[in-house]
């Protein structure tokens, strides 16, 4: 055991030991009942509901929630249109950054919006410190809109027979407020102690050591790191995220930034057991997703310790392991470990380069984002969870011929349907994206060459990875892939858009016409869901829907490239 | 819809003034008591500013330390990696020509001692450490460049090694900018 291996142990167990008593705390937000930060907060989210119009008491639809939610997210991207295409001449632009061409602004929209954080541009030279703070703002809302997506679930799956599963906005104000907002405070402080700017001056000069003139660029990068870690955005201050040593300085703050992570969506997995009061469903799903973690993160550890097999062939040392897009305070323990984090929920930031992952690593990657409910994104990653579970309870209630129910409540045809198309929209997205960009650059290699940035089965990769990256709004990427074209942007603008309201509503529906049913209390005939066999089921269900679909396709990209490499 | 729209537009602004504005504040504010003012921490020689404490510069120069390769060529107004795949054929003989080009200026130095990181770009392209290997395998160069005895310099490089986090997490480094700083006030 070498400290590199400590450090990652001690991440995973510090994340776990956090992720119990602040989703305690998170189901008491959502159940309304008190908490010692209520003298704080009460006033503060009056304030909202005041200025908003709101009362927070009058109950919602899961319809009107939904409406709710797809209103307020328009109005946010039509704010962001018009920010991003006009900052160049808006204030806080000391660097005199330019404005976005309207195809890049709209991927940069969608990307912030849907809480995925793919970034097509550099933040260094691509975006105003106003143009920052506002993407920073959808980083906060966008991650609040999935919390309260996934309160409104939890609601409907704890009441025994209800129309009404709570009020999106009360749900979406008191995410922000009472959990993302102050875990950012506490998070931002601790990296600007580390050296993490936080600052309105412009770039600064310097003439080095060795006579070279250097430009440096700054800006208020704290506050937005911190919340892009937590909320699952991903979405870097810096054009190469948290391998920048202004983002990430030491690995202090690499620690607490990859324990930011996992941790509210890991969270709200607690909330939830607390909500319901069933410890052993709890422990149950954790588990599965706990599994299926370490099933991607163990591998992806060993192979980046073991080295590059074609670099290792030129007999140098690599003790340290695979170096190339890494960083040396991190080591290469915890760039897997933060490369399979942030894939696994749909974080996307980056401490190393994912494009210069050893082949089997960048699978890994790829396929935590196929499957995007091991945790997953703040909110969201349970929704994409609750599908998995509709569909096993189903197949297993088939398969034992009992009636398929989970909490007391029937599942059927409708049901079903819904979760069907939820849970095969992620593969039709990914696979037609990657088929049509793949078809486009084969057809025409020399008008689209500036795409890939590296040959063959690795290229495939890079075209699969952004697709996938789009669907699972991750936000990560193999950046060498030349994204910042009128194709790119737009294709991934859509797939964003369309994976990230989807697969929303979908579970919300689900959920909230499962709520309208009369309840049946459990009985001998009931199959149960809190068992270690229903567990086994759901992850069968998992690997067969969502890792299997992709085989063909990884076997194209990273399997080849690997034996290619032997 | 309508009745929607108009609570939606208006959270939307407290939003702004909370998320984007105070909390923008409050952080700044806090900022100025930090090191650096979070402006980012300089390093001076002499009074004069030579390099920021966090970011790595290039050294390239036989008498100092070197760097590591680096995609952006130490441009901290805008970082970047190379993005090469671990297959590229042009990326592997890049590497393969940085490993001759570290034995030219290497000749004491055997190939199986020379760690990858020293051949390989960072993540940033600013990458401020090197492992300890990477700096003491530079060490025989420098020694002889300088003129100054190679126990003095590995001494040097042992007193800059920073341990592990607590001495239990993650790996031990040195930080390139300081150790170059000792360097020169080495007689």
């Amino acid at each position: 055991m070498n400290t590199e291996i400590f450090g990652v142990i001690a991440m995973f167990v510090i994340t776990v030991l956090l992720a119990i008593p602040l989703g305690r705390y998170i189901g008491k937000v959502y159940n309304g009942d008190k908490t010692w930060l209520d003298f704080i907060f009460n006033p503060v989210d009056n304030l909202f509901f005041k200025a908003g119009g709101i009362k927070p008491e009058k109950e919602m639809t899961w319809q009107q929630s939904m409406v709710a939610l797809l209103v307020i997210n328009l109005v946010w991207f039509l704010l962001s249109m018009l920010v991003l295409m006009s900052m160049s001449w808006l204030p806080l632009n000391p660097d005199g950054n330019p404005s976005m061409t309207p195809d890049l602004a709209f991927n940069t929209t969608v990307s912030f919006v849907a809480n995925t954080n793919l970034q097509h541009y550099s933040g260094e030279t691509g975006v105003s410190y106003l143009g920052q703070l506002l993407l920073m703002f959808f980083q906060f809302v966008s991650a609040g809109t999935g919390m309260a997506a996934c309160a409104v679930v939890f609601k409907a799956i704890k009441e025994k027979s209800t129309q009404n599963p709570g009020n999106f906005y009360n749900y979406f104000i008191k995410s922000c407020t009472r959990i993302l907002l102050p875990l950012s405070i506490v998070v931002a402080i601790i990296l600007m102690f580390n050296g993490t700017p936080m600052t309105f001056k412009g770039k600064d000069q310097f003439i080095s050591m060795q006579g070279d003139t250097v430009n440096v660029s700054r800006g208020p990068a704290a506050a937005m790191i911190a919340i892009k870690q937590l909320g699952t955005n991903g979405g870097g201050y810096f054009g190469v995220n948290s391998a920048h040593p202004f983002e990430n300085p030491n690995y202090f703050t690499n620690m607490v930034e990859n324990i930011c992570i996992i941790l509210i969506p890991a969270a709200l997995i607690f909330a939830l057991g607390y909500m319901l009061k069933r410890k052993r469903f709890t422990w149950i799903v954790f588990g599965i997703m706990t599994l299926g973690f370490l099933l991607l993160v163990i591998p992806s550890i060993y192979n980046e310790k073991h080295g590059s097999t074609a670099v290792g062939k030129m007999g140098i040392l690599q003790s340290h392991g695979s170096t190339e897009g890494k960083e040396v305070r991190f080591g290469a323990a915890a760039s897997a470990y933060w490369g399979i984090s942030t894939t696994v929920t749909s974080n996307g930031s980056v401490n190393a380069m994912h494009d210069s992952f050893t082949p089997l690593t960048g699978m890994f990657a790829m396929l935590g984002m196929m499957i995007n409910s091991f945790y997953g994104g703040v909110g969201v990653g349970f929704l994409n969870f609750y599908i998995f579970i509709i569909i096993a309870v189903f197949i297993s209630g088939l398969m034992v011929g009992r009636t398929p129910e989970f909490m007391g409540k029937k599942i059927e045809a409708k049901e079903i349907k819904i979760a069907s198309i939820i849970a095969l929209l992620h593969p039709f997205l990914i696979l037609v994206g990657t088929a049509i960009a793949s078809r486009l650059y084969a057809h025409d290699p020399t008008a689209y060459a500036g795409w890939l940035n590296n040959p063959g089965n690795h290229g495939f990769s890079e075209m699969l990875y952004e697709f996938t990256s789009s669907s699972a709004n991750n936000g990560s990427g193999f950046e060498g892939l030349g994204d910042n074209t009128p194709f790119w942007n737009i294709a991934c603008g859509t797939v964003m858009l369309l994976a990230r309201f989807l697969p929303i509503i979908g579970p919300v529906a689900i959920a909230g016409i499962l709520a309208k049913k009369k309840y049946v209390p459990e009985s001998a005939g009931t199959l149960k869901t809190d068992t270690s066999t229903f567990g086994i089921m759901v992850f069968a269900v998992i690997f067969i829907v969502a890792a299997l679909s992709f085989f063909p396709a990884l076997a194209l990209g990273p399997i080849s490239e690997f034996f290619g490499m032997r | 819809m309508k009745q929607h729209f108009f609570p939606a537009l208006r959270l939307t602004l407290i939003c702004i003034v909370v998320f984007m504005g105070l909390y923008t504040l409050l952080i700044w504010v806090v900022a100025q008591a930090a090191s650096g003012g979070g402006k980012g921490e300089t390093v001076s020689v002499n009074n004069k500013v030579v390099g920021y404490k966090l970011e790595g510069q290039s050294f390239t120069d036989d008498k100092y330390f070197n760097s590591r390769p680096s995609a952006c060529g130490f441009n901290a107004a805008g970082s970047g990696a190379s993005n090469k795949g671990p297959s590229n054929p042009d990326y592997l003989k890049e590497v393969q020509n940085r490993i001759d080009t570290f034995m030219v200026h290497n000749p004491f130095v055997k190939k199986e001692d020379i760690p990858s990181e020293l051949v390989t770009a960072s993540g940033s392209g600013l990458d401020p450490d090197l492992s300890p290997q990477g700096a003491y395998v530079q060490v025989p160069r420098i020694a002889k460049t300088r003129n100054i005895s190679e126990e003095k310099i590995k001494a040097l490089v042992a007193q800059q090694i920073q341990k592990p986090l607590l001495g239990l997490f993650g790996p031990g480094k040195v930080n390139l900018l300081q150790l170059n700083i000792e360097l020169d006030k080495l007689k």
